[in-house]
């Protein structure tokens, strides 16, 4: 039923109960916050009081430094673009190419007949495992970066959205049957719209998924990017770039999911 | 009066690996122009599989049928099943959407059947704001839209609960009535049936065929489904066709 007075005139109690549950937000918010500050003042203190060796596990204040240092050479930024470029393209590639295959074989049974027993196979099969051929094959350079990353992110993908066309209510189908509508017009005016939600987390698992293929794809290559300056780091034993570069790797990783979750929001507002 | 639709020893069989289920056996009648029939059968008769035929959705295995001036069908299913995603006017839109009739005219028309109906104000509305009542009046525009000579409604007030699929049948009786369309309702509830046809036809087990017609004449004036009810005939009807329909409460 439509109410559209339903929040006009709000009782003690409502105000009550609206006030414990923002009270709760807040107290959970700021815990989280202190959790992650006691971390980095328990590992800097840990450092400087020698409890832990900063020559292997770095500190925060030396990360600070190492970062300083390498923004002024400009260097840094080099890096995260580099890796966040290769990231965001495998991303795009993985997702853009996984529903276009999705569409295929949603379209033609036969196909998805028979390709279902390698999509499978190819979905537990660690992708990793194809970088070093891809750089033999595409050479040691950016591409097959982004190649490994597509990889690791375009099976999930074409088996995650597959799935939700073929969950999509029947009778919804028929609906559009029964007005004439083409298989065509089942798929834009239906099975497109209706798996939305469905893309989005396909999403979501892919902005992890091409990390893990563009950094493995650094380490292979060791050109530039983040990727690189970890394995680099580790090997000249510069803690510092080790730890400086996953904890940006995690800020991205979180800034990107965090813009899908706005997306999410645009697209979704019927869902609400 | 012509028979705007016409079915001659129609079987439908379906089939699977584990076996051939005969739905439909040797089955004809006839329904004629402006005329409301109600199909009614025990559950799992294949009474819906009638409707998904005449349709064009599947294929009898025997026998022909025909409809005439075959220009548009209207088909109205057990749910609403109004796309989440598009606004009560979008949705209304859907069928000449897909029929590529999105003219000036059909537009209007669609604005005018939101009005009459009681939808104008919730127009750009999402489906999930509308009660359920609400939601199968805006999927009767929607197949109203594309102007079907035909329509055929399967069980569209199952899903709803008692007291609003009471009001709601009304409403879309009334409404079919007055734009006077010829309906076909499959339906396995019998005051329904009696309440809104002119003629029922009454189904056997599986695979159905036709067990007995009736004229339905109700003495009541300006009938409408609810007055139906009010009949001093109805009960006889009812009585009529619920031992017809040989339901075994075991």
């Amino acid at each position: 039923m439509y109410h559209k007075n339903e929040f006009l005139e709000i009782s003690s109690q409502q105000k009550a109960f609206l006030k414990k549950i923002k009270k709760r937000k807040l107290l959970v918010r700021s815990t989280q916050i202190l959790l992650l500050a006691a971390f980095f003042i328990l590992w800097e203190v840990a450092a400087n009081a020698g409890w832990i060796d900063p020559f292997l596990f770095s500190q925060p204040s030396r990360m600070i430094n190492a970062m300083i240092d390498m923004a002024q050479t400009g260097i840094l930024w080099q890096h995260i673009g580099i890796t966040l470029y290769e990231t965001v393209v495998g991303f795009l590639l993985g997702t853009i190419f996984g529903t276009l295959i999705a569409i295929l074989l949603w379209w033609n049974h036969f196909v998805s007949d028979v390709t279902e027993p390698y999509l499978v196979v190819l979905n537990s099969l660690p992708k990793t495992a194809l970088a070093p051929i891809i750089i033999v094959w595409l050479g040691n350079n950016m591409t097959s970066i982004i190649a490994t990353a597509l990889m690791t992110s375009i099976v999930v993908t074409i088996m995650t959205v597959l799935n939700g066309f073929l969950h999509i209510d029947n009778d919804k189908i028929k609906l559009i049957q029964t007005f004439g509508g083409t298989k065509k017009q089942v798929l834009t005016k239906v099975i497109l719209p209706a798996s939305i939600p469905t893309i989005i987390s396909a999403l979501k698992i892919n902005v992890g998924l091409s990390f893990v293929g563009v950094i493995v794809g650094e380490f292979l290559v060791a050109q530039a990017g983040l990727g690189y300056l970890i394995v680099y780091g580790s090997q000249i034993f510069k803690l510092d770039w080790v730890m400086l570069s996953v904890i940006l790797l995690a800020i991205m990783a979180a800034i990107m999911y965090q813009l899908i979750v706005l997306l999410e929001k645009k697209f979704l507002k019927w869902r609400l | 009066m012509s028979s705007m639709v016409e079915l001659n020893n129609i079987s439908i069989s379906y089939h699977s690996i584990s076996g051939e289920t005969k739905a439909v056996s040797d089955l004809s009648f006839s329904v004629q122009e402006g005329e409301f029939v109600c199909i009614v059968g025990p559950s799992g008769c294949g009474k819906s599989s009638i409707l998904s035929m005449l349709a064009g959705l599947i294929q009898p295995s025997e026998g022909n049928f025909s409809i005439h001036s075959k220009t548009n069908i209207g088909y109205m299913l057990q749910r609403d099943y109004l796309l989440e995603w598009r606004t009560i006017y979008s949705n209304a839109c859907l069928g000449l959407e897909i029929q590529k009739k999105l003219t000036p005219e059909n537009i209007k028309r669609v604005d005018q059947l939101l009005d009459l109906y009681g939808l104008g104000e919730f127009k750009n509305h999402m489906p999930s704001q509308l009660s359920g009542g609400m939601r199968q009046r805006a999927a009767l525009i929607r197949t109203l839209a594309v102007q079907p000579d035909v329509l055929l409604l399967d069980e569209p007030f199952s899903a709803l609960d008692y007291q609003t699929r009471l009001s709601v049948s009304d409403e879309i009786g009334t409404i079919i009535k007055k734009e006077k369309k010829t309906a076909i309702l499959v339906s396995h509830d019998i005051s329904e049936a009696i309440s809104l046809s002119d003629r029922v036809i009454v189904l056997s087990h599986r695979p159905a065929r036709v067990k007995a017609i009736h004229k339905i004449e109700l003495s009541v004036e300006d009938r409408t489904p609810m007055r139906a009810r009010e009949a001093p005939e109805f009960k006889d009807y009812f009585n009529q066709i619920w031992k017809e329909l040989d339901v075994h409460v075991s």
